[in-house]
């Protein structure tokens, strides 16, 4: 480890706490529905669009309907998406003549971006045209990220509301965030992205003749205008395969630094986004901080790993900290603190290999995506998945000391208990069950690159990418078969939907309670005793689970490589 | 729940056409016309001609050199190796068997031809695109006396070239030192084609 390491992991850190409260007070303008100074250029195309759907974006919605609509516009852009990969071959823009996808690979892809999760079983300069890239993902890339934090504002309105029996309205929500947050921002993101040298053409590829006289094909595309989303957004799909690894879609240390900040910002600003719509921004700085906590042991047991390096190399005279798979333009340090925040966040984008990661530094990204991708998140998804935490974290503070469990002013009940440990229950069910049929049948023995524990690691890591709807994988597994497609195409919907159902039903029922005030009796939820209590929380009631399949993966793989086995 | 699903059909449809309309054409296309326009050497790849206009590379993306006159990138894992169509990381787990042979077998090529000094690590291992157009500044200067031989200059002139070829850190930490190859090779045949000795 280096001055210069930690450095950049201060300076990450720093610029994203001075950023919180400014994008929390435009993420609360979004909330309330304020006019902000955009709505002179955009105001007319958000109206024209409601107009012409049809939309009263005044009108108001029960947790039902907001869930209802929500999940068909949902199913809508999937079945959108799926045609547009289906007829690939019969729609322009496609240069290098790429057929169409198969179904169960279209199914896995259209399903990969609906959910925010970004799963990318192909390679996009191998496998897509411009047009699907552009018009088939980059909309969901904007679209699934509105979708979260549409659903973030519904479950903050729960909270907030007294006695109330709807939670805001879906279409004004994903609306005005795409409109007056994500587009914007990435406007001005691409741009700086293309002077640093991140192409955006309609060429497909480019042939060269190398100084040594060989041939090679360079692709390239409109990657800077879907490289902004895909960090904004958490969304984490590469336009090419090798996604912020390479050059092209993220050319040098400075781009890095802002990739990763990207990933971050959003997360960050909902967490003050939610104190200050529960009336006290303390509240958000306490979920903040345990957030911030989990993040940071996160980044030193990875970066501590990678820089110590792999002994097995070390014996062979190679010095150093674990390169394989590693930029040098990034080194170690800027690909660990990645690593950590792409999987801390729902993103998935990767600018290093996390299979060729050292057994614990590889760890940490699966540990941190089995946690529920609750430090910091995916947009909105983290800060809802966080609060389910929250509710189990009162109900267990309830416990021990004998009283009702309340929260910013809501008594937590039965209703609320029940459904919070059915949506954080999804995860661990269907991802150990799911990866242990694939550990039995030949069709998911097939999968792994690696021999040994390390290829179960890649099955495990596979399910739970799925299921968190993360999108980074231990890319040695292949992937594209019909049963990988077909079963974490499915773990990919449940993961997604089968939370968010049960949050949304919490935000209704919260909604429709009235507000109960603080007393000397009631917990307090901003200071160290509450921020130590959600890291117990979390890292029991979630993380917990997860240790006997960490043991069979990444465990055995650390003893393997510390002992010299090699498989 | 059939009010909630009547009333989602209309929206939903229309939000799909205009969004597509908006965020997969209007949006990509309108940055593809400012980057074109404004930045078009970044915004097409940032390519590398030679005199006579052919394209020979982009100064982003690696290409293979295998002649002792040249600096070397890192190995590749991308397709057959730098297949600028195809980016790849190896994927190998840190205890598997074919990691340890690869760089077993690359060590020992490199030490036949530099024996006694150790490998850069950055030398035997593959990057994660199989791309990385850079290598440290002590994997270019460990093949300094190879170059300098092959071209039969002093390794003076040679190591003088990749000292000014060294890009450093921004501000200090951000980012690691490093060399572009494929910019110092054409700098050595540049220099060669100056003064050839």
């Amino acid at each position: 480890m280096t001055w210069q390491g930690w450095a950049l992991i201060v300076v990450f850190v720093g610029i994203l706490l001075a950023l919180t409260k400014p994008m929390g007070l435009w993420l609360h303008a979004l909330y309330e529905g304020r006019r902000t100074p955009l709505h002179v250029v955009l105001g007319p195309v958000e109206r024209g669009f409601y107009k012409l759907a049809g939309i009263d974006p005044t009108v108001e919605q029960s947790w039902r309907r907001y869930a209802v609509h929500m999940l068909l516009f949902n199913v809508a852009l999937l079945l959108f998406t799926y045609a547009i990969l289906r007829l690939q071959a019969f729609l322009p823009l496609n240069a290098s003549g790429m057929p169409g996808i198969a179904p169960d690979g279209a199914f896995n892809i259209a399903t990969s971006f609906t959910t925010n999760t970004n799963w990318q079983w192909y390679s996009g300069e191998v496998a897509l045209s411009n047009l699907s890239q552009m018009l088939g993902l980059t909309i969901h890339n904007f679209l699934s990220a509105a979708t979260g934090i549409a659903l973030a504002f519904a479950l903050f309105r729960g909270f907030a509301r007294r006695e109330a029996g709807s939670i805001g309205n879906f279409w004004a929500d994903c609306t005005r965030i795409t409109l007056y947050l994500l587009l914007p921002i990435c406007v001005i993101y691409s741009v700086y992205l293309i002077a640093a040298g991140v192409p955006q053409t309609l060429t497909q590829q480019v042939a060269a003749t190398t100084m040594e006289g060989a041939r090679q094909t360079i692709s390239m595309g409109p990657i800077a205008s879907q490289e902004a989303i895909k960090m904004l957004g958490t969304n984490g799909g590469g336009f090419l395969n090798a996604n912020s690894a390479h050059p092209f879609e993220n050319p040098d240390a400075l781009t890095n630094l802002i990739q990763m900040l990207s990933i971050f910002a959003i997360g960050f600003g909902l967490t003050w986004c939610f104190g200050k719509t529960v009336g006290n921004t303390k509240q958000g700085w306490a979920i903040l901080s345990a957030m911030l906590v989990l993040f940071l042991a996160g980044v030193t047991v990875t970066y501590w790993q990678e820089a110590a390096g792999n002994p097995i190399l070390h014996q062979l005279g190679v010095a150093g900290g674990n390169m394989e798979g590693k930029e040098v333009r990034f080194g170690v340090a800027a690909s660990s603190l990645f690593a950590v925040v792409t999987t801390a966040a729902s993103c998935g984008a990767v600018n290093a290999m996390h299979d060729s990661f050292t057994a614990l530094g590889g760890m940490i990204p699966l540990f941190n995506i089995q946690l529920g991708e609750v430090v910091v998140g995916g947009v909105g998804a983290g800060i809802y998945g966080f609060l389910l935490f929250a509710i189990l974290a009162v109900f267990v503070a309830g416990l021990m000391v004998g009283r009702t469990p309340e929260y910013v002013g809501k008594k937590i009940e039965g209703r609320e208990v029940k459904l919070a440990v059915l949506a954080i229950a999804i995860l661990p069910l269907v991802i150990l069950g799911f990866t242990a049929i694939a550990s039995v049948l030949p069709a998911g023995l097939a999968g792994p690159l690696n021999k040994g524990p390390h290829g179960f690691s890649e099955i495990l890591y596979a399910f739970t990418s799925a299921v968190g709807n993360n999108g980074s994988a231990f890319a040695g597994i292949t992937s594209g078969t019909q049963f990988y497609n077909g079963m974490l195409g499915v773990a990919m919907w449940l993961g997604r939907f089968f939370v968010i159902v049960p949050m949304l039903a919490i935000a209704g029922s919260l909604a429709a309670k009235k507000y109960t005030p603080e007393t000397a009796g009631s917990f307090p939820t901003t200071g160290p005793l509450w921020v130590g209590l959600l890291v117990g929380t979390i890292l029991i009631l979630g993380g917990l689970t997860f240790l006997p399949s960490l043991a069979l993966g990444p465990i055995a793989d650390h003893l393997a490589m510390i002992g010299g086995t090699l498989s | 729940m059939f009010a909630d699903i009547k009333t989602a059909l209309r929206p939903a449809l229309v939000l799909t056409i205009l969004f597509a309309l908006l965020l997969g054409i209007v949006y990509p296309l309108t940055l593809t016309g400012i980057g074109q326009l404004i930045f078009p050497s970044q915004a097409n790849g940032s390519l590398i001609r030679d005199a006579k206009g052919n394209v020979i590379g982009s100064s982003l993306i690696a290409q293979a050199f295998t002649g002792d006159q040249y600096f070397h990138p890192r190995p590749s894992a991308a397709g057959k190796g730098y297949e600028a169509n195809n980016s790849y990381g190896s994927n190998l787990g840190p205890a598997s068997q074919a990691l340890h042979d690869r760089v077993q077998a690359d060590v020992a090529a490199y030490q036949a031809k530099a024996p006694g000094q150790s490998v850069p690590a950055d030398l035997v291992t593959t990057s994660a695109s199989g791309l990385d157009p850079h290598i440290s500044p002590e994997a270019a200067f460990y093949q300094v006396v190879r170059v300098a031989r092959a071209r039969g200059w002093p390794e003076a002139r040679v190591r003088a070239m990749v000292d000014k070829a060294v890009e450093y850190p921004l501000l200090g930490f951000l980012g690691e030192p490093r060399v572009n190859v494929l910019l110092l090779n054409r700098q050595l045949d540049a220099e060669g084609a100056k003064s050839p000795s």
